[in-house]
């Protein structure tokens, strides 16, 4: 198993706090959000990956084929559901910032200082 | 195997879903019985797992799928006395909280149900789980379920910006826990904790390590442990009050909890020979969190944003109970969390009276005006005391273990942090109590001077007059519960048994996979002498005192030269702490990387 979809996965996590740290418009912060999450992804799918192994169908293959782990799989596809909620949820939150501040700007909030 | 234990989880979110499902046709009134009786069942049936859990600790495998020959492929509830008595403890908070709202929300629709419902149900699933990637599950749908709470004044900008700094930060901690899951699974091939744990054995190199520092650090975020506490304060004081009493009463604690869990099942094993480095990292982190929180507090003039900063410095406390890594401070944290969510509870459910009756929660602004609400007055003293650790509540119990415990290992300046937490915090509330309650000091002043007031919306319609008897009884229910703790006999033996339960690695690791049960040997009564705790514990009740009516009284230092360095400390702290959620993601970033760096050094030089 090569290195770099760990590297990858890494790059994808920081570039997303960076988005994060920098971000300007809450939308866009949200995004870089789900930017990180990918990063997830990778890690996970890299770990279950076997070199030449099939998807893990087991139906009409002989026993013993190799297949990628389909655990890590199920873990992704739970990770999808839960963050595409709290992602859909932050949106809708920026929705209402924007609706009564007229901004989404974390740099022109100054309600919550100190 | 047991029935029972799936259902604290299915009941609270089925009966969710179906009011949910039927929010039209549902009335407010039906939907809060709906919710309440729910509560009550769920919390009856943590109670049995309890009284059944210190028997033997209970099982469940879902969908039957048993452990074979050693090895787990099922998800499995793995109920011990602590994390039955969490989720009694979080059932028993709920319900304080959903009492209260009876009268408090006009607005209150059945949406607020249906999150406090699905809170419940995920908190549930959270302290019983023994498998790690549905403790992350968990993790995100207690989490939503919160961020919805949280913001559930839409109309107000700061709510949602409170909202938004929470659910970040918090969603940035659930990538750390699952990338750490990620890494122990391709490492052990395994997700059930006792599996991975006896996988992973003695085992410790990087991967392990970071594993542990990413699981570890998301956590805290939920802990607000510091560096990753800014998200509590502005949560705290946006949410509407009767969600403050479940973040600080039990959603923070879940976060140590869940370190706690993790710690002693999966990484004690591979941490068994540098348990130093560990305990060094966390006493470290632990006292900084508790200093800085109480230094917070007592510069905040907005209650329910003081009472945030003072659940952040007991957290920093709970981390220092966490770090001995010895079964009686463990069970100190455990009768801790008790002492401190009932009183903190208490104390926001006062918050909440105040804004109800006066329309505000900013100490200046309410100077003098409680002065007839007598009983309501006695019930926040009380629990300001019990936020001292005052002998006779059960934070005194807690504490004292946790105390006993660093001294048992050395550490005892320990008491230090507790000393200076205990007086800083209460002695804070104390001073609301007599600017807001007694009338004393004047409405202005220049401690808290610095700090902003936030307007407050109104979470009631009428401006009503007098208190409503289901606002005020459940604050009064949860101070006097928590001096029954305090003073019942044995409950200390109780949690230490509870607590060594927990503590036993291989024991844990026999009963989920051979479902063999090694009953441990139930904790001896002790026979510590107590009498310096107690005076130490008496001493910091009254300091706290003390500070209280100093700041209030034309005496105080305000101005005075040797004043000034202190001034400069608290105006930076203050900066820091700057509302702005690019900001808390730097430093938790820094956070995570520090911990890291620490942790891997600390371990390299030995």
């Amino acid at each position: 198993m090569s290195f770099f979809p760990y590297a990858v996965a890494a790059w994808l996590f920081i570039i997303g706090l960076y988005g994060i740290v920098t971000s300007r418009n809450f939308v866009h912060l949200v995004i870089c959000l789900a930017v990180l999450q990918s990063s997830t992804y990778v890690l996970l799918l890299s770990i279950g990956y076997r070199v030449g192994g099939t998807a893990p169908v087991f139906a009409a293959v002989p026993v013993g084929t190799l297949a990628v782990d389909p655990v890590v799989q199920a873990l992704m596809l739970t990770d999808i559901v839960v963050e595409a909620t709290v992602v859909a949820l932050l949106l809708a939150l920026a929705l209402q910032l924007h609706k009564h501040a007229n901004t989404l700007d974390p740099d022109k909030l100054k309600a919550l200082e100190g | 195997m047991s029935t029972l234990a799936p259902l604290p989880v299915v009941i609270p979110l089925s009966v969710a879903a179906i009011l949910s499902a039927l929010n039209k046709f549902v009335g407010r009134r039906l939907s809060e019985a709906l919710a309440i009786l729910t509560t009550i069942a769920t919390g009856v049936i943590c109670g049995e797992l309890l009284l059944q859990a210190r028997v033997q600790p209970v099982m469940h495998w879902f969908g039957g799928w048993t452990p074979r020959a050693g090895v787990a492929l099922g998800i499995s509830f793995v109920i011990d006395p602590i994390a039955a008595g969490a989720a009694v403890f979080t059932s028993l908070l709920v319900l304080a909280a959903l009492i209260f709202s009876l009268h408090y929300f006009d607005t209150v629709g059945t949406l607020f149900h249906v999150l406090m419902l699905g809170f419940l149900g995920a908190m549930c699933g959270f302290a019983l789980t023994g498998d790690l990637f549905n403790l992350f599950v968990f993790f995100e749908l207690m989490s939503a379920s919160a961020f919805a709470l949280c913001g559930y004044k839409v109309e107000e900008p700061e709510s949602m910006q409170g909202a938004l700094n929470f659910g970040i930060t918090n969603t940035v901690g659930a990538f750390l826990v699952l990338s750490g899951i990620g890494l122990l699974y391709g490492r052990t091939g395994a997700l059930n904790m006792a599996q991975i744990g006896r996988t992973l054995g003695g085992n410790l190199d990087g991967l392990v390590i970071t594993a542990f520092i990413f699981i570890m650090a998301g956590f805290f975020i939920k802990a607000a442990v510091f560096p990753f506490h800014f998200w509590l304060a502005d949560a705290h004081a946006v949410a509407p009050t009767p969600v403050c009493v479940l973040f600080s009463g039990i959603m923070v604690e879940l976060g140590i909890y869940a370190v706690l869990r993790v710690y002693w099942v999966i990484f004690d094993g591979p941490f068994a020979a540098h348990r130093w480095d560990v305990r060094a990292l966390l006493l470290a982190v632990g006292s900084i969190t508790a200093v800085v929180g109480a230094v917070m507090c007592f510069g905040q003039r907005h209650i329910k944003r003081l009472l945030a900063f003072s659940t952040v410095s007991h957290v920093g406390l709970l981390t220092i109970g966490f770090g001995v890594l010895k079964e009686g401070a463990l069970a100190g944290v455990a009768l801790y969390v008790l002492g401190h969510g009932l009183v903190k509870a208490a104390l926001f459910l006062v918050a909440g009276l105040l804004l109800h009756r006066f329309s505000s929660v900013d100490e200046l602004e309410l100077h003098g005006r409680a002065c007839r609400m007598q009983a309501t007055g006695v019930v926040f003293f009380v629990a300001a005391l019990g936020l001292a650790s005052m002998p006779g509540f059960a934070t005194f119990l807690g504490e004292s273990g946790i105390i006993d415990g660093a001294k048992g290992i050395g550490q005892g300046w320990v008491r230090a942090v507790f000393v200076i937490a205990g007086v800083l915090t209460a002695g804070a509330v104390l001073r609301v109590w007599g600017r807001v309650f007694r009338g004393m000091g004047k409405a202005e002043d220049a401690e808290t001077a610095g700090a902003k007031k936030i307007d407050e919306g109104r979470e009631t319609n009428a401006a009503s007059h007098g208190i409503p008897a289901v606002m005020f009884a459940p604050a009064a229910a949860l101070v006097l519960l928590a001096v029954a703790i305090g003073l019942m006999p044995g409950v200390k033996r109780a949690v230490r048994t509870a607590a060594i339960v927990m503590q036993d690695r291989t024991g844990y690791q026999a009963r989920v996979l051979e479902h063999a049960w090694i009953p441990v040997t139930p904790a001896e009564e002790e026979h510590t002498p107590i009498g310096k705790g107690l005076a130490w514990s008496f001493g910091t009740t009254a300091a706290a005192l003390v500070l209280a009516f100093l700041s209030l009284s034309p005496y105080w230092p305000s101005k005075h030269v040797l004043a000034r360095p202190v001034a400069k400390t608290v105006h930076l702290l203050r900066a820091i702490h700057s509302g702005h959620v690019g900001d808390y993601v730097a430093f938790l970033t820094f956070g995570v990387a520090a911990f890291g760096v620490v942790l891997a050094v600390l371990i390299h030089l030995r």
